[in-house]
């Protein structure tokens, strides 16, 4: 098996070709040059290693800060701006960052009105999350945690560590950080993140394995004609590995159990969220998009609003993950809102 | 003979140069389970250590020295590994207070303490195929050691030998905590990285008292 053969034009023996100088500065290289590309919008700090929205700290409004391992962009600092994030915390690749960062971005946004965490739920990044929270509030910051957990590829959350957080995650981001935007409490912008993730419900797969920079190794081997169902967003797996089927028919493996869970029901009014892991083309995930639709109107699910195409990734990975979110007319209004940041901009 | 300063000095470069020997292979083991970072992580943390020891005050104690690796390791590891060791180190830097040497019951009792930090933050029982695994023998057999009116070598011997076979006996089980767990039935036959390295940190431990006795 061996999974180099699954990664296309990595033959055996060969050494994987990647853009990058030295494997251990890939993150603080990439960020410094987010930073400079999107110096609008906003500021970086290398040391330790966070972005910060260009107006922070903004007197009076929740601050929304989020973070994980590198290898998910746009996630998150793509997602700091107006309307959205006013930080993100960058680790290494796929490894949460450490508590220092995390606490400096929560300082740096901290506008007097309190700061929302918003932390997927990995081992890691909850243990250093709660950490850092800790530390604000021994500095006097008012801090919530929201931990997005909407992942269905999981099954059962007593003998695991719980449900991912993933895909959903970007739309718990810009629906939280309009109503922080419009000027809502700590307690109102995590209230409302927090139904934001209970209302949505996310599964992905992988056709190939990525290739963590400083492994120089895919994380995870798959053969020729294999592909995994149910990973999470480092390509970790979920439920099983079947052959390759069909595009309708991998949509179907991970609509069933998203509409399964909530339940999705007839008239109920959703965003339908095709999310590629970074090395799947926009007219494959159209494709699949045109599936969804198809079985979302079948059993009269109104498709409301829509989101295509790369915003939450794993490296070079192909694959894609779709997401559910059934709205109401709040979240409707919120995701409507104006945003300007350096992956999602529209109204402004 | 009870361990003071030089030994808590010698077991941070020994845990520094074990974890930099097997970064591959602790990357290995996190790969076929986790996501693959648990080698390069551990490196990253013990080698940011190892300078900060040169800056250590004169009339430091054993506890300075395991609350500047924790400390460290919190601000450089990342991961769940980074609060989980960092945690142990800063409970058990709290266990041996402000004590120049430690003795057998002294060392077992810093064991615990650092073991609860782990379950405490982790919230992780035995058999969830983590670091408790190697950790809950360790401390037991270091607990029985002490009470046998063991040294303090004789102590970090019996912990470091039940931490192997804690380590080893990770591989049958399914994972229910930690990032393994996802793969359910499937983290079965493959080592815990998180067990692996708790297993070389405290034969570094060991090493370094027989080093101190021999001296």
């Amino acid at each position: 098996m061996h999974g180099r053969a699954a990664c296309g034009s990595h033959g055996e023996g060969t050494s994987v070709k990647k853009i990058i100088n030295d494997p251990k500065r890939v993150v603080d290289e990439s960020v410094a040059g987010f930073g400079l590309a999107h110096a609008d919008l906003v500021r970086v700090a290398l040391d330790p290693i966070h972005v910060v929205r260009a107006d922070a700290p903004i007197a009076g409004k929740v601050g929304i800060v989020s973070g994980g391992g590198s290898g998910h962009e746009p996630l998150h600092a793509g997602y700091v701006g107006f309307g959205m994030l006013d930080a993100a915390v960058p680790g290494a690749v796929f490894t949460s960052p450490t508590p220092d960062p995390i606490l400096a971005a929560t300082k740096a946004v901290d506008g007097g009105a309190g700061v929302l965490h918003i932390v997927k739920n990995y081992t890691g990044d909850v243990l250093n999350f709660e950490t850092a929270a800790d530390l604000a509030a021994a500095e006097g910051i008012e801090v919530r945690a929201v931990v997005t957990n909407d992942d269905v590829a999981v099954k059962d959350s007593l003998y695991t560590a719980g449900r991912r957080g993933v895909a959903g995650t970007v739309l718990v981001e810009k629906i939280a950080g309009a109503a922080a935007e419009r000027g809502d409490s700590l307690e109102e912008v995590a209230t409302i993140a927090e139904r934001v993730n209970a209302n949505v419900r996310s599964m992905g797969l992988a056709l190939t394995p990525c290739i963590v920079p400083h492994a120089g190794e895919p994380s995870f081997t798959l053969a020729e004609d294999e592909i995994e169902i149910g990973i999470g967003i480092h390509g970790e797996p979920g439920r099983e590995r079947i052959k390759l089927e069909p595009a309708d028919a991998l949509v179907d493996r991970l609509l069933g159990p998203i509409l399964e869970d909530l339940p999705f029901e007839g008239g109920d009014d959703v965003l339908l969220f095709v999310n590629g892991m970074g090395g799947t083309p926009l007219v494959e995930l159209y494709l699949a998009y045109r599936r969804a639709a198809e079985v979302l109107e079948e059993r009269g699910i109104t498709i409301a609003r829509s989101l295509v195409g790369n915003f939450i990734t794993a490296l070079e990975m192909q694959g894609m993950s779709i997401s559910v979110l059934r709205l109401d007319d709040e979240m409707i209004a919120l995701w409507d809102a104006p945003v300007q940041t350096a992956a999602l901009r529209w109204g402004r | 003979m009870a361990l003071d300063i030089t030994w808590a000095v010698d077991w941070v470069r020994r845990s520094a140069a074990v974890i930099s020997e097997h970064r591959v292979e602790l990357l290995t083991l996190d790969r076929e389970i986790g996501d693959g970072d648990h080698g390069e992580n551990m490196d990253r943390g013990f080698q940011a250590v190892l300078p900060k020891l040169d800056d250590l005050p004169a009339g430091s104690t054993p506890g300075d020295v395991l609350k500047l690796v924790a400390t460290t390791l919190i601000s450089t590891v990342g991961g769940a590994a980074g609060p989980l060791y960092g945690t142990a180190y800063l409970k058990g830097a709290v266990a041996a207070g402000p004590a120049t040497s430690l003795d057998g019951a002294a060392i077992a009792a810093l064991l615990a303490a650092a073991r609860d930090g782990i379950v405490t933050r982790g919230k992780a029982e035995p058999g969830d195929k983590t670091m408790i695994d190697a950790w809950t023998p360790a401390v037991d057999a270091a607990e029985a050691a002490a009470n046998d009116g063991g040294s303090a070598a004789d102590v970090l011997a019996a912990a470091a030998d039940a931490a192997r076979s804690g380590a080893e006996a990770t591989e049958p089980l399914v994972a229910r905590k930690g990032r393994a767990s996802y793969l359910g039935e499937r983290s079965a036959g493959h080592r815990d990285p998180g067990a692996q390295s708790t297993a070389l940190l405290l034969q570094a431990a060991a090493d370094a008292a027989n080093a101190a006795a021999g001296a």
